[in-house]
């Protein structure tokens, strides 16, 4: 439950930085990056351009997508180049919003 | 030791800001802006204040640099007038939202078109909702006093909201009168330092002020908004006290002028009210039994004050120097607001609402007293013939 008017911060005002992380604005993602891991050669293109830092990288390698920040803007999927990354109707992943970020369930539609 | 000076209200404005020094005030210095910014500047360029002087484009750059100064945790000050009021309109809200205490004084002139800068009351009266609080001066003095607590008003922790300080174009601010100007030092001190709670430059723990507020979060904030207004009441009386224990001159929400025993009032703010009591005075000679209410704080409305010192009259007229075009018969917006607090207040008082001196048109005794005879009759009949009536207009 978000906090009434009487626990917020007047006038909006933010007084923690970094706060948004908190923010999960992969709420508004209509397409959904979907990645064949059998195919990524772990270049970091995607890594580099994600204007959303929403590549999971672990041990130097690609490991999913942060499902809670990303927008879905398929800039990864663009630039990708091998085309392992494919962006899916989110409708596709049973209408659920679902939040996750593990690399196994990022691309487990289909 | 306080001085007594001669001085126009604009140069009592910019006494008090000498005296306040901000550390930062941005203004646009073209007409409609009044002197008062003019003779700051020559303060700042003599080195009698150390305040940041930034000379902007337009009024809506004015505010905005003051809206980000006083985010940095600045105490900012500015002024405006008619037009350059209008231009500041967006900026108006960013300023109350944010919860910025800048004060800045609006000279009250008529909005273009046609082109006029005389006084009235339609610049401020159109930013009534903006989230300002707003104190009507009827004198350089007054204006004066007022710039002072002003600063102590909006600062306050349980307010944190713009001050506007406004007082009539050309009649207060060009005109000189006797106008006490107090020591350095005792203003100084009533101000006292500004310590924001939160700024942008606070290094050790940096803020972020007027984020995206949107459906989840922006109502809580208009909510907190007025809850600063509603204890901005206390905060203006405090302040008030503390003036008058230091300075000696003492301020309310508003001024009542021989109402105690009043059978009809008139309710005038303003430069307008000193001459409403010169004309109650020589209705009283005469044996009318006639009193005048001079509101001095409009945002926000002493509603329930001000109808418990007019409850007893028998008949209230309001005078307005502003319309709001196509409310309730055009009246204006004083007449409105009032009339709506008389009536959930429960004071059954037949009201009128007489609108005067738009674009600087004149307003004298004789019409005054015009007005308080019209209101002797509302008292007589117990009903008001005519809701609005235009005094002073040629037909």
């Amino acid at each position: 439950m978000a906090k009434g008017w009487k626990d917020l911060p007047i006038g909006g005002m933010i007084l923690e930085a970094g706060n948004s992380a908190q923010y999960n604005t992969g709420a508004w993602r209509a397409f959904r990056p979907v990645r064949d891991a059998s195919r990524c050669t772990n270049c970091m293109f995607c890594w580099v351009f994600c204007p959303d830092s929403s590549i999971r990288v672990k041990d130097e390698k690609m490991v999913g997508f942060d499902l809670l920040h990303c927008k879905g803007c398929g800039i990864c999927a663009n630039v990708c180049p091998v085309k392992c990354i494919e962006m899916h109707d989110e409708a596709e992943f049973g209408g659920s919003m679902e939040m996750v970020d593990e690399p196994g369930r990022a691309g487990g539609a289909k | 030791m306080s001085e007594f000076k001669a001085l126009d209200g604009t140069g009592a404005v910019a006494e008090a800001m000498r005296q306040i020094n901000p550390d930062v005030v941005a203004a646009y210095p073209i007409t409609p802006q009044t002197a008062i910014v003019q003779t700051f500047s020559e303060f700042v360029a003599d080195g009698l204040v150390d305040t940041e002087f930034i000379t902007v484009e337009s009024e809506h750059s004015a505010l905005s640099a003051c809206v980000g100064a006083s985010a940095a945790g600045a105490r900012v000050m500015t002024a405006t007038s008619s037009a350059g009021l209008a231009f500041m309109w967006e900026i108006l809200y960013v300023a109350a939202s944010n919860r910025l205490p800048i004060v800045m004084t609006n000279v009250n002139r008529a909005l273009s078109a046609p082109i006029n800068i005389h006084c009235d009351h339609s610049d401020s009266m159109g930013a009534r909702d903006a989230g300002w609080i707003h104190l009507f001066c009827e004198n350089a003095q007054e204006a004066y006093d007022t710039v002072i607590q002003a600063v102590r008003i909006a600062e306050h922790p349980d307010v944190l909201l713009p001050v506007m300080v406004l007082f009539d174009g050309f009649i207060t601010s060009h005109a000189e009168e006797r106008v006490e100007i107090f020591d350095d030092a005792k203003v100084k001190a009533f101000v006292g330092e500004y310590r924001p709670k939160h700024s942008l430059l606070n290094l050790d723990h940096p803020v972020t002020y007027g984020p995206l507020d949107f459906t989840d979060y922006y109502f809580e904030h208009k909510r907190q908004q007025a809850e600063a207004m509603r204890h901005a009441p206390k905060v203006i009386l405090e302040v008030a006290e503390e003036f008058a224990k230091t300075f000696g001159r003492k301020y309310g929400f508003f001024e009542t002028y021989r109402l105690d025993d009043a059978e009809v009032a008139v309710v005038v703010s303003s430069s307008t009210a000193g001459t409403a009591r010169a004309a109650v005075d020589k209705l009283r000679a005469q044996g009318a039994k006639v009193g005048l209410l001079k509101p001095r704080a409009f945002r926000p409305f002493p509603a329930q004050e001000m109808v418990a010192a007019l409850r007893h009259v028998k008949a209230v007229g309001v005078m307005d120097r502003a319309i709001s075009f196509g409310s309730m018969g055009n009246a204006g917006p004083l007449f409105l607001e009032l009339a709506a607090a008389m009536k959930i207040y429960d004071a059954t008082v037949p009201m009128a609402d007489f609108v005067f001196g738009l674009g600087g048109r004149d307003i004298v005794p004789s019409q005054i007293e015009g007005v308080f005879h019209d209101l002797l009759q509302i008292a007589k009949t117990g009903k008001a013939t005519d809701l609005v009536s235009y005094v002073g207009v040629r037909e």
